[in-house]
């Protein structure tokens, strides 16, 4: 048995490798914490001028930065110094004013050859970076109650300009219920619904009442409303978190209902909390006429009364409105300017035309949570999250004329009229939400993480390859080669397949280490079983690989099956673990077997020894 | 195999055997009194970590926490002197830490925010559920695979194994009194791919020998495979302990647990891969005639 691999595996070996310190070499340029600034729309000019004033503004506050870049419509700043990043964004943002928006990032420091290999270095979870997490719920009964309440409305006019007569309609438990006087009316406003209103499907159960009708929303229609929901308020957040000027930022769906927002870097979190986490909407309703309607306080109740009556159905809401602008009033008096899309200008212009004289009040819906306290059947305290909505009245004027596309609210604080003016700008919620996790890792602790786990690897590796080589002598030295290789390998796939890297990822790395080479050991004491039984060197490694490929592959497919479930009911950090376990046995799979065999070829393969140094 | 000297491992099946269950009693009567202390992740609450510049003064935080009518502030050193960790019982609304952290920044000394964790009440009685069905899936998947792979009464004692160690493991958390988060989940998770791995190698080497050995009693056949494979059994263990002591070590706070949760686990795991699976196989009754058939995969070895 010769013992030797043909060209094209060394080959493929070489390869391998050269692929691994290729991919892996990202890693070891560490970014340069840096500026970004970028105008709000796309129409500003950032050009040497911007640069000019911004690097002035720097040098004056005594803050050392290089020559700024331009990255495609943005312009990057990199500093000395990441102590100094948010007083440099303070800076720039005070000479540059609120249309611009300033970013805190990373730049990338990976030369340019690696960059066009495609090299980029691992992405670092938010244990690591620094940062802000939330986990978002979306109040989908909520958004499909909104929809009800509207529909109800439809439902009446429509029953009303058919001349069909109802007792009457109201809301009750999800369902749209109706009171008719006889059964024929009953049967007209079935087929009235069917046809004009399809969103809503009359139930018909036995035992009801002939002359009530019973309406709820198709399930088709309600998966719809439930999908908007989630999506329009994916956009929002996506709005919000640019406006807060975060390089980065990942916000997306997980699961039916909910919304994770991750900010990494350095930044202001109760800043980012309050804007993220705020979820208000506006809506412009006309006075009420008479007892109909809902009674609302108002916010800021000077010269007004405490209440007033507005009617239950909006003329419009926050998400007709796509452009909303702070600023003062001829008497210096905070305001909103606000700009509505085509459909909102029409509707305000349809329902202010034929009333004016009228009262339009502009009410404002923030939605909040709150903890109860309830005492469960184990006789323990829980605190389960109240969503409640809190509505006021910002203003109530009269309509003197009618209005159109383009009006004003006054009536607010001035930070009301900008927080405000950002919200509707950023886009309105379409269903509130609550924050039901947050976790914020400052930027020092993550720093430390970094150093923790990058020591606690390099100990561990040493470690291990101290006992290999102590136990297993010269093939100890294949081993470790191999060792070494697997992390190496492991960092490349992770970098291109641009999975993140958390601390639990790190402990999976560092256990990985360990765990990578159990297949030498499974392989080498085969070896010297081999060798112990009498068996010549070159077979007694030949059947020695071959033996113990049989157990690591059954070892290493269960121990993959558990990483997968593992990254299947993990979530975050747990998941950054699953992965790195799951890359590196499929990397340690290859180091450990193909390359120590091609080690082991290459030096004793072939060869008349006496001993082998096992 | 001339040389190879074997112990007579299943001769001590007995004491092994007294020695699991006294753990097994043991881990699940604390289990089923005390239980788990279970950490923020699964508890929901909030939870705030902050660094001082000088070491800090542990019953001052929490005086003036109270004075600034916080109810219970459960206020202790992390990992370093200057490291505080602030837990907020009762009511763990939003906005809660900002408030805290305005609190400590009035007090007379520097106090930098390290961390802030809030955990809705829904989001830990979620994972609550998920965890404990996740490693239900992890064993009904691995013993599916084993069954199909080796044989039923290999897979049969391969779960058990699995599950002796989770419990052990959950349950030296518990008479410890170890905080249980969610690191301390994958810690066990990995404990049992761990465990596993052992096994594995182990019930490899014992069908292998009940195919090769003739002449054998199936105790014979057991004892000479942990033979074989003692040695590999040790050194695995001892270089994933010893990156496992690097981890505690140096590792920090916040991974501390789950390195305590798999070194114990490997140790046990270590310990019932030699004993608990066999034992069982044994008990089970497991002989030649069971590995006759030929397994997937394995056609060509078996042909005449």
């Amino acid at each position: 048995m010769p013992n030797k691999f043909p060209l094209w595996k060394n080959i493929t070996i070489l390869l391998v490798v050269t692929f691994g310190f290729v991919f892996a070499a990202p890693n070891l340029y560490p970014p340069d914490p840096a500026i970004q600034l970028s105008g709000q729309s796309g129409a500003m000019q950032i050009d040497a001028a911007v640069l000019q004033k911004v690097e002035q503004s720097l040098d004056e506050a005594g803050i050392a930065h290089r020559d700024g870049e331009f990255d495609g419509e943005a312009l990057l700043i990199r500093l000395d110094d990441p102590e100094l990043q948010l007083r440099a964004k303070e800076v720039i943002q005070a000479t540059m004013g609120g249309d611009y928006i300033v970013a805190l990032n990373l730049a990338p420091t990976t030369p340019g050859w690696l960059r066009d290999l495609g090299g980029v270095p691992m992405k670092l979870g938010l244990d690591l970076s620094g940062g802000v997490h939330f986990l978002l719920e979306v109040d989908l009964a909520s958004a499909l109650a909104t929809r009800l309440e509207s529909d109800l409305e439809d439902v009446k006019t429509a029953l009303r300009e058919e001349r069909i007569r109802y007792r009457s309609f109201e809301l009750n438990n999800n369902q749209i219920v109706g009171q008719f006087r006889d059964a024929e009316e009953v049967a007209r406003a079935k087929t009235l619904i069917r046809t004009n209103l399809r969103d809503l499907v009359p139930q018909s159960q036995p035992g009801q009442n002939p002359l009530s009708l019973v309406l709820k929303l198709s399930d088709m229609a309600s998966r719809e409303i439930e999908d908007n929901a989630i999506k329009q308020n994916l956009t929002s957040l996506r709005n919000r978190v640019n406006e807060l000027g975060v390089s980065e930022p990942m916000v997306s769906r997980q699961g039916k209902n909910r919304i994770v927002v991750e900010l990494p870097g350095v930044q202001d979190t109760a800043e980012a909390k309050r804007i993220i986490g705020k979820t208000a909407n506006l809506e412009f309703r006309l006075e009420a006429s008479g007892r109909v309607g809902e009674v609302f306080d108002f916010r800021n109740p000077k010269g007004q009364g405490p209440d007033a009556r507005l009617e239950s159905k909006a003329v419009i809401s926050g998400e007709n409105v796509t452009d909303a602008r702070a600023s003062f009033d001829e008497n210096g008096r905070p305001q909103v300017s606000i700009t509505l899309d085509a459909k909102g200008g029409w509707q305000m212009g349809y329902a202010t035309r034929d009333n004016i004289g009228r009262r339009l009040g502009v009410l404002f819906i923030e939605f909040k949570t709150k903890l109860e306290k309830s005492i469960d059947e184990n006789g323990e305290l829980v605190l389960t999250p109240v969503p409640f909505v809190e509505e006021n009245i910002i203003s109530l004027a009269t309509v003197q004329a009618q209005l159109g596309k383009q009006f004003r609210i006054t009536g607010l604080e001035q930070r009301e009229s900008s927080e405000l003016a950002l919200l509707l700008r950023a886009g309105a919620l379409a269903a509130p939400m609550y924050i039901v996790e947050e976790r914020t890792i400052g930027p020092s602790l993550g720093a430390d993480n970094i150093a923790l786990g990058v020591k606690s690897v390099a100990v561990g590796m040493a470690l291990v390859l101290l006992f290999m080589l102590v136990v297993y002598r010269g093939f100890g030295v294949f081993a470790n080669i191999a060792l070494a290789m697997n992390l190496v390998l492991l960092v490349a796939f992770m970098s291109l397949l641009g999975a993140t890297l958390t601390l639990p990822g790190i402990a999976g790395i560092v256990l990985t280490v360990g765990m990578a080479v159990d297949a030498n050991v499974l392989i080498f004491s085969r070896i010297r079983e081999e060798l112990a039984a009498g068996s010549s060197i070159q077979g007694s490694i030949s059947s020695g690989y071959d033996r113990a490929f049989v157990s690591i592959l059954d070892a290493n497919i269960t121990t993959l099956i558990v990483a997968l479930i593992l990254f299947l009911i993990g979530s975050g950090p747990v998941q950054g673990f699953a992965v790195t376990l799951s890359i590196g046995i499929l990397t340690s799979m290859f180091t450990s077997i193909v390359m120590t065999r091609g080690l082991v070829n290459l030096v004793v393969g072939g060869r008349k020894i006496k001993t082998l140094w096992i | 195999m001339t040389n190879l000297k074997i112990y007579n491992f299943m001769g001590l099946r007995k004491i092994a055997a007294i020695f699991s269950a006294v753990l097994l009693i043991a881990s699940v009567a604390s289990l089923s009194t005390k239980g788990l202390v279970l950490g923020l992740d699964f508890s929901g609450g909030t939870q705030i970590e902050v660094g001082y510049e000088q070491p800090a003064d542990v019953a001052a935080i929490r005086q003036q926490l109270e004075g600034a009518g916080f109810e219970g502030p459960v206020v202790i050193q992390y990992g370093s002197e200057t490291d505080v960790l602030i837990r907020l019982q009762g009511k763990p609304e939003q906005g809660l830490s900002e408030q805290v952290y305005d609190v400590l920044e009035d007090g007379s000394e520097a106090v930098e925010l390290r961390r802030v964790d809030f955990v809705g009440p829904q989001i830990g009685e979620e994972l609550r559920e998920d965890g404990g069905l996740g490693m239900l899936t992890a064993l009904a998947v691995v013993m599916l695979y084993v069954a199909i792979r080796f044989q039923l009464k290999f897979a049969i004692g391969a779960v058990l194994a699995l599950a002796h160690d989770v419990v052990i493991t959950l349950g030296f958390f518990s008479i410890v009194g170890l905080e249980f988060d969610l690191t301390v989940l994958a810690a066990i998770l990995a404990v049992v791919g761990y465990s596993l791995n052992d096994t594995i190698v182990v019930s490899d080497r014992i069908r292998e020998n009940f195919r090769k050995i003739r002449k054998a009693t199936p105790v014979e056949v057991i004892n000479e495979s942990l033979s074989q494979t003692l040695w590999r059994t040790i050194n695995t263990s001892v270089t994933t302990m010893l990156v496992l002591l690097a981890l505690y070590f140096i590792g920090g706070e916040l991974i501390h647990n789950f390195a305590v949760a798999l070194m114990v686990g490997v140790g046990i795991g270590t310990y019932s891969s030699i004993y608990v699976a066999a034992t069982v196989m044994l008990a089970l009754k497991v002989d030649r005639e069971d590995l006759l058939e030929p397994v997937e995969g394995e056609l060509v070895d078996d042909l005449p």
